[in-house]
């Protein structure tokens, strides 16, 4: 299977996304956010990073580059989309994810090993998972704070749509301590910290709670054995 | 030549940290008669033609559009400032 790992300007994360897919078994395919051509993917990472400065808002001038006219078209066909951090907060400008993150509640930088609770596993990114299931996956931003406003909110818990929760202290304030969130058809998710940064042994957490540091790459292996199936 | 003014700020029912954070600095300056503060963005878009109501209408669309993310952030006002620098309110 092929999935497109996407650069902006800014963008960091993009190789070590290329990677989580290779460890994952699969092919990384790297696009680029100036062109109108997905190279015929089979799904697409959004990775994390800082696109155009952060300027305007997280997320919010990459969310209207050029290839997201794409991006949105194969997230609405049903094409897997998953947005890691800065990602998210592009999905949730496309309007491909409900709500909006802004600055962390604490007001400065959080990175962390997160323990989070996975909530869904009706998703294309989380079918590997057990409901409930406690994962371990870094966490590394200042924008991370999930806000909407009330009746969005109860919309959102109503129809099942968050996918990670802080486990916890919330690091960044968010609202009910959502860290992912999942489109109503489960093949878009966005979640805050970075599942690519746990997926090799000895380069992922290994401190307090310690998993197999291996928790990153279900999320990269769900996505591949759906469209496998 | 004018320019259109595009204020945006923070939902009232969505918490700003930015305000947040200068409201409790100027608590600790000892400026208690500030009570909240809330921190918004302006925009000042430079325009070479005419002001017509085709291009404020346009305005309008790209400051719900793009400018404002209207999620969790409102377009506040909407305003022409002349070459004489006299702000007219829309």
């Amino acid at each position: 299977m092929r999935v497109g790992v996407i650069t902006f300007p800014g963008t960091l994360d993009d190789r070590d996304a290329q990677r989580a897919v290779r460890l994952a078994g699969h092919e990384a395919v790297a696009l680029w956010h100036g062109e109108h051509d997905l190279h015929g993917v089979d799904a697409l990472v959004l990775p994390g990073g800082f696109s155009y400065g952060d300027y305007l808002r997280c997320g919010a001038i990459a969310a209207r580059s050029p290839i997201m006219t794409e991006v949105v078209e194969a997230a609405e066909r049903g094409m897997p989309v998953l947005g890691i951090c800065n990602g998210f907060q592009m999905l949730t400008e496309a309007r491909l994810l409900p709500g909006g993150l802004v600055r962390n509640q604490t007001g400065v930088f959080v990175r962390r090993d997160q323990v989070l609770r996975v909530e869904r596993t009706s998703t294309d990114w989380t079918n590997r998972f057990d409901e409930g299931q406690e994962i371990v996956i870094p966490l590394k931003n200042g924008e991370g704070r999930f806000v909407a406003t009330p009746e969005e909110i109860a919309r959102i818990e109503d129809e099942g749509l968050v996918v990670f929760r802080y486990v916890g202290d919330d690091p960044n304030g968010s609202v009910d301590a959502i860290a992912g969130l999942a489109n109503a058809a489960g093949n878009v998710v966005g979640l805050m910290p970075h599942p690519e940064h746990a997926v090799e042994l000895g380069f992922g957490p290994t401190t307090t709670r310690m998993k197999s540091g291996l928790d990153g790459l279900d999320i990269f292996k769900s996505a591949l054995e759906r469209i496998a199936a | 030549m004018a320019l259109i003014v595009v204020d945006v700020m923070p939902k009232a029912e969505i918490l700003d940290p930015q305000g947040k954070a200068v409201t409790r600095a100027l608590a600790r300056l000892g400026h208690g008669a500030v009570g909240d503060v809330r921190v918004g963005k302006r925009f000042e878009l430079q325009v070479d033609g005419p002001v017509t109501d085709a291009l404020l209408a346009e305005v309008r669309e790209v400051a719900d559009e793009v400018l404002a993310n209207t999620v969790i952030e409102d377009v506040v006002d909407i305003h022409v400032v002349d070459e004489a620098a006299q702000e007219s309110s829309l």
